[in-house]
């Protein structure tokens, strides 16, 4: 009885230091980490059977078959029989941003105008969201978090996944300006009934639009080169996109919008890329020529329209990696909030894409897109410890559970409000 | 002054036309007895009645004489018709004509509803009933005005007579026959009350409820339901009072019933949809059509209705541009193919049909598209029944107009041909005896060669005039002048340049090259005056030589158009009717079958399928009469069963109370829903499709099996038992509400008091019913009025209708279990039911089953605490666990749903596939037929190629009954046929523009999106999302 007590005490004292305001973020560790003996993923499509790892202050200093760990005071971790993968990265998203859908005073993405540019998503992102946690444990180590909007919605960063607060969240901040493309189909107004009430004037408003961001971003030019001294803030937050430390993440789906990116690319010369781009597979040798990288939407939709090909969601990604489109995947689904990314990739495998081209599609091919690659996204020699052990195949669902994560060398606790949950009622109805 | 001047003169002229007895006259009674001869017409009595040569011979309105060499009384007017054609003017069934503007709308399922403040009850003063949108009050003939000038439109297509009503309500209250005369009103009228019209549509009506399809039909099977009872009742119940809709509904029951079912867009469903009310009630309702009968004519002639036809075809795209062509789906590229073709379908099925102008865009276009049915198909004798005789019988009018008969209204047309030649006109149409002009120009045919002569004051030139018609003629000299040439039927005008060129005309100066002359015509002399190019006065006269031979053309060669093409379901992935899939003898070879049994998992074994059943589960079957299929590497399960589903469906919400148990699913089932395929190809074959959650207590909900390509009546899962939704929480009390709610309940403590307030009043009328039919053993009649809101109450308290309860956090999910207890029934399922983890213990006492999603979480505030390993919880309790979709996307991979349950909570892969099998069959009550791979039960099975818990694994086979729905290599193929006609449509609407034929900007296909208003649904392109939230 008294070993019952003790036992149930345990677990509640472990239940109240494990509640996600006790998961610390962790020290950075200054000592040697080697993980042994998986099989190692790198991310560009090569994989090492029982690799070693080596880690040495947050960065991977060698990868390989045959490196020596020394006998000394070094970190070992035995991946044997698992499989070892770069952290996933979540290429957009409202992370931090957006707590509980639904309510209104938990939504922090959206401002108020369509002229947004100065707007940054990383003054306003929550460290401590219980989302982020939840993410971690499907091996989401990096996130690109930005604020939306019904035109031009501003600036996002990118952040790691294990922090304080916003300051030392920031893994690259403001890399990017976030133009969300209106609409050119002339619909019904409004979201419900409207047989017969068609706009045909809606295709043309949008085009005007876009006609007027245009000319903001001309204007923009013109003041990089010479504001007279008189500071603008909206034009100010451009420069970077003119100098190309920032993309322009165009946000939209249609085949013309996307046609018009590509304008975007050629009087401006930015760096674009298309967040969406769900009918992408109609002009994928336009974006492969003009270098458009494509940062897709969650493959678990349904076909746009009623005579697609009822895999056509599915089969999107094989069809770019064809056509040599750069481009990645994301999960913005809002009921699952991104922990299904390595899901939808996936699904691509099952439509025609090869196992380890769908992982780079959520790792290097995402780090590429958001222009971190020389940090992240894959197991290879200077760049960050950021790395994830799996079971098995991080793919599927059936066995992906992760059981080990690092975020720039740092060995995260991979406790999240889920597993607390389930730790709370296993012990209520006594469930091993 | 003016305005008073002119209304006195039009008083005066009516009272010319015809005094009234009781109006008084300011002027002189100028009574006529005027009676008109038409002779040496062909008179089309009816269709199938033609005189050749006949006398018709009409006085004060009415025919009093038609024949073949019948007398013509001497006071008669002669008129002579010499190569006219007399019809009965046409009968429009269906109109508003002469009633007050239409108010604004208001629609079901209209999201502004979701944005302005809620009307729970009616603002309808007097002794009317609880709903707005029954307008059975209303009578046209109190309301109806002459409105000459949309007579006039009609007129002149040909009609003579409407009955019209106000299309406003679901009950409209009654049409009136009015003729089109403008005379004062109360000489028009050709029969006060004709008919009671019908909709789905609440019109104008502000009030929330319905705000749905199926809350629609609820209304009227309730408001029909009230009337008997109200009949029944001797006096005016305490409780009830005076009704005077009801009374109406009473007063009006025999009359014939129109329905006009089109709903947002065009629905065919709602054809056979409003049949079926009718068929309830004993009634059979005239219907209006869709125009796409032709799609499902097996289902819309077996309702037995006659149907009301509108001859408005789709017409031709903008379809250049392949972004554009993108945005049109096949089913409506098909339908403006085959649309020309309904009438011609409908009459082959032996469907008695009107045809109407209602909603017409052009009148113009009216007889063009009765012509064009008849080249698609339709017979003439049936077109002009149509026009005619059909809508006179069937509004109990025939007595009066419909045929030209002895006594009948003199309302017909006359025409310079038959009607539905291509180049007949309508001359006149005379109606109540008087005429109406349409073209009378027309009235002389001038086509001919004549001898012109003009006159220039020294000398005679002679020419020969050759008119072709009234705005083409050629006068010829030496040379064929270029002619301008036009006649009004009375006056002529001719201008007249030389077709020589300026250098020919040197050295011809006498010649006289240009001239204008104008004049007037009398039959077969004409003559009049001008002036030629230098400006002097010249005369002109001209006779006629010689008669155009008659062109009379016939009607275009008929033509040959495949019905065949017509596709079941219509639209992309349906099949041609040959290609429809048939129940198989199937011998599934060597597979590895999950059976969802005792049995467990099962290497290298053999399925044999019968007849719709799995006959046989063993190794090395042998069977030679069985279609044979290689499984060998392949997996094998039960098919896929949906707990939580809202496709197939028109409407899935009503919410315009929070007690809606009268709402059935199965009154708007929609067999064309492309999700009923994309789902087969994800392994479902069975769905549980539910009302959504905007209510307390919602509607009946429906099993169905994924039979792609059946009506909507074989898309039902035969022999289940009855379910209901009900659901609790956020939805419930409108927390997204824009406006603020104001419908109780606002709090889950107000929620547990709907449930508690509903099962009172259900006990008691129960406890009425039980009553009554005791005293009718003592020969005591009570009248009760049959509820159909507390009759699916009654059914759940006696275990004959189980609940399916939205669900979300612990509080709500004990509160609802204990109201059960108290009255002695179970919550059969919690849905949702994201925190039955902390609750579980007490769901397994109460003997509930969970159906739940894996992963869903912080949409909104009661999921915040949502865990995906609620499911593995739930199980390891002891609870029958389900995983559903709730959504039509990830219903195609129900089985990697439930392969999360195995990362999260560790459950075994055979435990995990029984969530999306034998479990929900279980708690739906078919798992005896469904669920499981065991001899005797419905061949619903899967063949994937992987392990179906495995993200890489696919559906290739789908079969439902021993049908195979879907077959992966054949949706290759359906892939491919798809493309093609696509293709071939696309290119004949481009040519249709190429060649001058008029088309419209692209339309897109927007899809109309239903869903339960629990969570986001990211919207495809043509998406529309329609709730019916208020």
């Amino acid at each position: 009885m008294k070993k019952i007590i003790i036992t149930a005490w345990l677990i509640i004292l472990n239940n109240i230091l494990n509640a996600q305001e006790t998961i610390y973020p962790v020290q950075q560790q200054n000592q040697l980490t080697f993980i042994i003996n998986g099989t190692i993923h790198i991310g560009n499509g090569t994989i090492i059977e029982n690799g070693i790892i080596k880690i040495n202050k947050g960065k991977i200093e060698e990868v390989g078959k045959n490196i020596a760990i020394p006998a000394d005071d070094v970190q070992t971790y035995d991946a044997k029989g698992k499989h070892i993968y770069p952290g996933l990265i979540l290429p957009m998203s409202t992370l931090g941003l957006q707590e509980i859908g639904g309510i209104r005073s938990m939504q922090d993405f959206n401002e108020l105008g369509e002229w947004n540019s100065n707007i940054r998503s990383i003054s306003a992102y929550n460290a401590d969201s219980k989302i982020i946690n939840t993410l971690r444990s499907n091996g989401i180590l990096l996130a690109h978090t930005a604020p939306q909007g019904s035109l031009i919605g501003g600036l996002s960063t990118i952040v790691q996944l294990d922090a304080w607060n916003e300051e030392d969240a920031g893994y690259k901040k403001d890399i990017g300006m976030n133009f969300y493309m209106p609409s050119l189909i002339s619909r019904p107004i409004g979201r419900g009934y409207g047989m017969g009430n068609q706009s045909n004037e809606a295709g043309k408003e949008a085009l005007e639009k876009i006609e007027q961001v245009k000319a903001f971003f001309r204007e923009a030019k013109a003041y990089t080169i010479n504001n007279n001294g008189k500071k603008n803030i909206k034009l100010e937050a451009t420069k970077t996109l003119f100098n190309k430390q920032a993309k322009l993440y165009i946000h939209c789906d249609q085949v013309k919008q996307m046609l018009i990116a590509i304008d975007f690319v050629k009087e401006f010369n930015f760096n674009v890329v298309i967040v969406g781009g769900s009918e992408s597979w109609q002009i994928a040798d336009l974006l492969k020529q003009n270098n458009i990288a494509v940062i897709l939407g969650q493959l678990h939709e349904l076909p746009e329209v009623e005579d697609d090909n009822i895999d056509q969601p599915y089969k999107l990604p094989s069809i770019l990696q064809k056509a040599g489109v750069l481009f990645c995947i994301n999960d913005d689904d809002s009921q699952n909030r991104g922990r299904n990314l390595s899901y939808n990739a996936g699904t691509a495998v099952a439509y025609g894409l090869g196992k380890e081209e769908a992982l780079s599609t959520i790792t290097l091919n995402t780090a590429k897109i958001l222009g971190i690659e020389d940090r992240t996204g894959s197991i290879e020699t200077g760049k960050d410890a950021n790395i994830i052990i799996a079971d098995n195949d991080v793919l599927d669902m059936r066995n992906s559970i992760i059981s080990k994560a690092w975020i720039q060398g740092r060995d995260i606790n991979l406790k999240d409000k889920h597993k607390q949950l389930y730790e709370r009622y296993k012990y209520k109805y006594g469930i091993k | 002054m003016r305005k008073f001047r002119l209304l006195v003169l039009c008083i005066l002229l009516s009272g010319i036309i015809k005094a009234q007895e009781t109006f008084p006259i300011n002027g002189i009674a100028d009574n006529r007895n005027t009676s008109y001869a038409f002779t040496n017409c062909t008179i089309v009595k009816d269709a199938q009645t033609i005189i050749q040569n006949g006398t018709l011979i009409i006085r004060e309105g009415n025919i009093v004489n038609i024949g073949k060499g019948i007398s013509i009384p001497t006071e008669s007017v002669i008129i002579n018709c010499k190569g006219k054609f007399i019809y009965p003017s046409f009968i429009d069934a269906y109109s508003d004509y002469g009633m007050p503007q239409k108010q604004v709308s208001g629609g079901m399922n209209n999201m502004a509803d979701y944005f302005r403040t809620q009307q729970i009850s009616t603002n309808q003063k007097g002794a009317f009933g609880w709903n707005q949108a029954i307008k059975s009050d209303v009578d046209a003939v109190n309301i109806f005005t002459v409105d000459d000038s949309k007579a006039k439109q009609l007129r002149e297509i040909g009609f003579g007579a409407v009955i019209t009503h106000q299309k406003d309500g679901i009950i409209r209250g009654t049409g009136t026959a009015v003729t089109l005369n403008n005379k004062k009103e109360n000489l028009v009228i050709i029969k006060e009350k004709v008919c009671v019209n019908n909709s789905f549509n609440k019109g104008s009506s502000s009030q929330n409820y319905p705000s749905s399809l199926m809350g629609s039909t609820a209304l009227l099977r309730q408001n029909y339901n009230d009337a008997i009872w109200y009949k029944n009742n001797n006096k005016p119940t305490d409780r009830e009072g005076v009704n005077l809709n009801l009374k109406q509904i009473n007063e009006n029951w025999n009359l014939p019933q129109v329905f006009d079912p089109i709903e947002r867009g065009i629905d065919l469903w709602n054809v056979v949809r409003a049949d079926r009310i009718g068929d309830e009630f004993g009634i059979q309702y005239i219907i209006k059509a869709t125009g796409k009968e032709y799609q499902r004519i097996k289902e819309v002639a077996a309702t037995k209705a006659p149907l009301i036809l509108t001859l408005n075809y789709p017409q031709a795209q903008d379809v250049e541009d392949p972004n554009d062509a993108r945005l049109v789906s096949l089913a409506d590229l098909k339908n403006w193919e085959l649309a020309p073709t309904n009438a011609g379908v409908i009459e082959k099925a032996g469907i008695t049909f009107c045809i109407s102008s209602a909603e017409l865009k052009d009148y113009r276009s009216f007889l063009l598209n009765i012509k064009k049915a008849i080249e698609n198909g339709l017979s003439e004798k049936a077109a002009l029944e149509g026009l005619t005789k059909n809508p006179a019988q069937l509004m109990g009018i025939y007595d009066k107009v419909g045929s030209l008969e002895n006594g009948k209204m003199a309302n017909f047309i006359i025409t310079n041909g038959p009607i539905f030649s291509e180049k007949t006109n309508i001359l006149q149409n005379w109606i109540q005896g008087e005429k109406y002009g349409v073209k009378d120009e027309l009235w002389n045919n001038i086509n001919g060669t004549y001898n012109l002569t003009i006159n220039n004051g020294n000398e005679n030139t002679n020419y020969i005039l050759q008119v072709k018609n009234n705005n083409t003629a050629y006068l010829i000299n030496k040379d064929t002048f270029n002619t301008k040439f036009s006649y009004d039927g009375k006056y002529v005008k001719i201008i007249c340049n030389s077709s020589l060129k300026k250098t020919e005309l040197k050295g011809k100066q006498n010649t006289i090259t240009t001239f204008t002359l104008s004049g007037f015509t009398n039959e077969k002399s004409w003559n009049g005056n001008g002036k030629d190019s230098l400006g002097n006065m010249i005369t002109w006269t001209a006779s006629l030589e010689k008669e155009a031979a008659n062109d009379q053309d016939s009607i275009k060669a008929k033509r040959n158009i495949k019905l065949s093409n017509t596709i079941y379901p219509f639209t992309a992935f349906g099949v041609t009717e040959d290609k429809i899939p048939k129940s198989e003898n199937i011998l599934i070879k060597n597979a590895t079958v999950w059976t969802s049994e005792k049995e467990g998992i099962l290497k290298e074994t053999d399925v044999l399928i019968k007849n719709g059943k799995i006959v046989k589960i063993a190794k090395n079957i042998n069977d030679i009469n069985a279609k044979t299929i290689d499984a060998t590497g392949k997996h094998l399960t039960a098919g896929i069963i949906d707990e939580h589903s809202h496709i197939a469906c028109a409407s899935i919400n009503e919410g315009g109370q929070s007690v809606t148990s009268e709402v059935r699913i199965q009154d708007n089932l929609n067999p064309d829903d492309i999700n009923i395929y994309r789902q087969l190809s994800g392994g479902v074959t069975t769905s549980h499709i539910l009302h959504g959650s905007a209510n307390t207590i919602g509607g009946q909900t429906q099993l169905i099996k994924l039979r792609w390509g059946v009506n909507d009546e074989e898309l039902k899962f035969k022999g289940s038992d009855l379910f209901i939704k009900f659901a609790l929480g956020e939805n419930v009390k409108r927390t997204s509400q824009a406006s603020g709610n104001t419908r109780f309940p606002d709090t889950r403590m107000g929620v547990e008091q709907v449930l508690i307030d509903a099962f009172t009043r259900a006990k008691e009328y129960e406890a009425s019913i039980k009553e009554a039919e005791e005293k009718k053993k003592e020969g005591i009649k009570i009248n009760i009025r049959k509820d159909l809101e507390l009759d699916a109450l009654v059914e759940i308290m006696n275990r004959k209708r189980f609940i399916t309860c939205h669900s979300y956090v612990a509080s709500e999910i004990l509160s609802t279990m204990r109201v059960a207890e108290n009255f002695g029934f179970k919550i059969n399922t919690f849905t949702h039911i994201l925190e039955g983890y902390k609750v579980a213990d007490r769901m397994k006492e109460h003997g509930a089953s969970a159906s739940t999603f894996s992963d869903w979480w912080a949409y909104k505030n009661e999921v915040q605490d949502a865990i995906p390993y609620n499911a593995a919880i739930m199980h390891k309790v002891g609870i029958n666990v389900a995983i559903n979709s709730d959504d039509a996307e990830m219903a195609r991979r129900l089985n990697q749903e439930a392969a999360k349950t195995i990362r999260y909570g560790d459950i075994s892969e055979e435990d995990a596939l029984k969530m999306i099998t034998i479990n929900p069959a279980k708690m739906l009550h078919v798992e005896d037929k469904v669920g499981s791979i065991k001899e005797g039960k419905d061949a619903d099975v899967v063949i994937w190629n992987d392990n179906p818990l495995s993200i890489y694994a696919m559906s290739l086979y789908t079969i439902v009954d021993g049908t195979i729905y879907f077959d992966r290599n054949k949706d290759v193929q359906l892939r491919k046929d798809v493309k093609e006609e696509r293709n071939r449509i696309i290119n004949k609407m481009i040519g249709e523009k190429k060649t001058g034929g008029i088309t419209i900007p692209v339309s897109p296909s927007f899809r109309y999106i239903n869903n339960c208003s629990d969570h986001d649904e990211k919207l495809r392109m043509l998406d529309i999302e329609i709730e019916g939230i208020n």
